[in-house]
């Protein structure tokens, strides 16, 4: 499905991400650990087309479109969705207006008849139930006056009712407690399927034993250091990653030689 | 939701729409402004003696003033010797039906998308329109008629009214207000008249569109509105022009008076042509509107979509006489280009528990200028007055400007001023966020300010609330880089 080959990309000029090189194919959860600054919620910008990335080398295909041809809007019509870190307040609209504007151009994308008013609100309600989204939340204003854990589980809310193929879910986790960890984790399990892929960005493995992941990925300094199942991420959780580090720079040191 | 798609349904036409010209036999007067000058529109009009009089006192008055010159933006020179102050379309000003009208006027107002077949009315607005300086047709004019209702031009006020009109006009703005008011007395044109009887609560909008077509004319409407004692009025005003690179004036007065217990609600959306991205052309829009709660617990609430002309000067104000009786003014002001707008409200607390609510939402984009300009005055009686203000300002972009001036005098110290202000940015975040969920820029920076103005579009009765969210989308075209 998605198909990432040697990317590189720059913010104001300092490079970002080094050469990633990632395959997801339908029915997949990948995750994407590492530490602070490694690259992970650049890729994940650069993946929804964020303007102040630049692009300098590489390939983004997903099911065969190039991505990176496409504007942020056009990537999300063709089923990329990105729960943000940190979602944005946008006052005096409401949530579910909002929704209904954006899954009728998702609609139109994908050649879908409109829904009715009536059609709508009953999937609403369905994924409201789906993802345990309180309705007096989905009734409000767009993240307004939210707490943290309630806007991640809005961005999950919209998850459900968007139903895109590629979800990347950027550090979706961090500010949760383990209730709303929970609520927020069943609510993605139930919406995996064998056509959808998903890709948890997280600094922790706490998400993933909620979450179990096909694959782990570890980036640093804006490279996949190194690949592997769901045991890694408990590797790294017991060593922490400055054994990763070291790795890389003796590495780095040879091939310098 | 019903409202936003319909909003986002019409979001393909970008340009100015109304920019056409109606290609119609006019009488047009020469331009000049002298003595001479009022006295042919006062005889055109067969008007009375003590109107010509008290048109002559506005001339004169109109002499002796100066141009205005603290609002927040350089004065353009105006020439009003330039100004043809008088156009009509040249058939017979009255019509006793449809069918006599100039085809080609019809035309014109159903690309204006007014509808004027009594039939295809929509349900509950009575329109009277204004095309340059007459009142062509007012609609459901029998219905109202049975209640007591009267709606009609103010020509035909003055024919069939004189009391009322003598009694009432220049009640509340006098003709020395200002330069702007006493020319428009001088010269004004025409205009609506509304008396709503006693106890009345007038069933459907009242309805007046506002077209200037002609070249070189000015437009000088003259709207007086009467609610008596316990009655209840909902009054829309809906302008537009054509586009041309010359500058016209619109200098408009309206006056409400609210009886005890009288509630006038007055709703205007304003799409005068704003000139081009350049600046050229474009509507000088200085406007007079007032209205006075004159009895106990009366109500007059403005609320106001600014999205046209070039420049803007216009400050809708209540004067709350009577104990007990309530204000309000709603406004959202938007910039564009090179757009001026120096807009808002003047209330004077005089009676004792009186109230009232200030709600500005102004946006500026391109190049545009906004300016929020308030007074809040509670008298020495105003015991127990309250009032709120919030005052908001929107930028789009860092080429324009938001302003604000609130004044506030207060000889009563059981009387409370609130006053909250805030100036935010749209940011890239939001729109990227939305964006990000399948929605385009254009698309997102309409969802955006029309949360931002929602307080004050939901004031807005339903036709016109759309029509409200429409404009701002189309004014704000082409201001995300």
């Amino acid at each position: 499905m998605l198909s990432i080959k040697n990317l590189h990309a720059n913010i104001e000029g300092k490079e970002i991400l080094k050469g990633i090189n990632l395959e997801v194919k339908a029915g997949e959860v990948h995750a994407i650990m590492g530490p602070n600054g490694s690259g992970k919620s650049s890729l994940a910008s650069v993946l929804a087309g964020r303007e102040n990335y630049e692009v300098t080398e590489g390939e983004v295909w997903l099911d065969g479109k190039n991505l990176l041809d496409m504007k942020p809007e056009e990537r999300a019509r063709e089923g990329v969705f990105l729960a943000f870190q940190y979602p944005v307040e946008i006052p005096g609209v409401s949530n579910i207006n909002f929704l209904r504007t954006a899954l009728s151009e998702i609609r139109i994308h994908r050649n879908l008849p409109p829904l009715s008013a009536k059609e709508f609100l009953k999937m609403t309600k369905e994924k409201q139930e789906l993802v345990e989204f309180e309705a007096k939340l989905a009734n409000r204003s767009l993240n307004q006056g939210f707490s943290g854990g309630e806007k991640k589980r809005n961005e999950v809310f919209q998850l459900a009712m968007l139903e895109p193929k590629l979800s990347i879910l950027d550090e979706t986790d961090s500010g949760l407690d383990i209730d709303a960890l929970r609520i927020v984790s069943s609510g993605i399990n139930k919406l995996r399927s064998a056509d959808n892929a998903f890709v948890l960005i997280t600094h922790y493995q706490r998400l993933l034993e909620y979450i179990v992941p096909d694959f782990v990925h570890v980036l640093y300094n804006g490279q996949i250091v190194r690949s592997g199942t769901k045991e890694l991420a408990l590797e790294l959780e017991e060593k922490g990653y400055d054994w990763l580090k070291e790795e890389f720079h003796s590495n780095e040191s040879i091939n310098n030689k | 939701m019903e409202k936003d798609d319909m909003m986002l349904d019409q979001l393909a036409n970008r340009e100015y729409e109304y920019g056409f010209v109606t290609a119609i036999d006019m009488d047009i007067s020469e331009t000049g402004l002298n003595e001479d000058t009022v006295r042919f529109i006062s005889a055109k009009k067969n008007e009375p003696q003590w109107l010509l009089d008290w048109r002559m006192k506005g001339f004169h008055a109109f002499e002796k003033q100066d141009m205005p010159h603290w609002q927040n933006f350089k004065m353009p020179e105006i020439d009003f010797q330039a100004i043809s102050y008088y156009a009509a379309p040249k058939q017979q000003a009255k019509y006793a039906s449809l069918d006599e009208v100039d085809p080609e006027l019809l035309r014109t107002f159903e690309k204006l998308g007014i509808p004027m077949s009594e039939q295809k009315q929509l349900a509950g607005v009575a329109v009277d329109v204004v095309f340059d300086s007459v009142s062509v047709s007012t609609t459901y004019k029998a219905h109202l008629n049975e209640m007591g209702i009267i709606f009609c031009s103010i020509s035909e006020a003055v024919q069939k009214h004189p009391e009322l009109i003598q009694k009432y006009l220049g009640s509340v703005v006098p003709h020395t207000d200002n330069v702007f008011a006493s020319l428009n007395t001088a010269v004004f044109s025409d205009g609506s008249f509304v008396y709503i009887p006693k106890g009345v609560r007038c069933p459907m909008e009242l309805s007046t569109y506002f077209r200037i077509n002609a070249e070189n004319t000015g437009q000088f409407e003259r709207t007086l509105i009467i609610a008596d004692e316990d009655s209840y009025v909902s009054y829309l005003e809906g302008c537009t022009a054509p586009m041309r690179d010359e500058n016209q004036l619109h200098a408009a007065v309206v006056e409400l008076i609210a009886m005890k217990g009288a509630e006038i609600k007055y709703s205007t959306v304003q799409n005068w042509y704003p000139g081009d991205k350049d600046g050229k052309g474009g509507i000088f829009n200085f406007v007079t509107k007032r209205g006075a709660c004159r009895g106990e617990r009366a109500k007059i609430s403005w609320t106001q979509v600014e999205t046209g002309s070039a420049i803007t000067w216009k400050y809708p104000s209540i004067l709350l006489q009577g104990d007990y009786s309530s204000g309000e003014f709603y406004s959202v002001a938007v910039t564009n280009n090179k757009q001026i707008a120096d807009t808002g409200t003047k209330i004077y607390h005089i009676g004792a528990n009186t109230k009232s609510r200030i709600i500005s939402k102004g946006i500026s984009a391109g190049e545009g200028q906004n300016s929020y300009r308030g007074l809040v005055q509670m008298g020495s009686r105003a015991a127990n007055s309250r009032n709120f203000t919030q005052c908001d300002s929107l930028l789009i972009g860092d080429q324009c400007g938001a302003h604000t001036f609130p004044y506030i005098e207060s000889k009563n110290n059981t009387a409370t001023v609130e006053h909250e202000a805030t100036t935010s940015k749209i940011g890239e975040d939001q729109v990227f966020y939305l964006n990000q969920r399948g929605i385009d820029a254009e698309q997102a920076i309409a969802l955006i300010v029309n949360g931002y103005a929602k307080d004050v579009l939901n004031q807005l009765p339903m036709e016109f609330a759309v029509e409200a969210q429409k404009l701002l989308s189309l004014t704000l075209e082409g201001s995300v880089g």
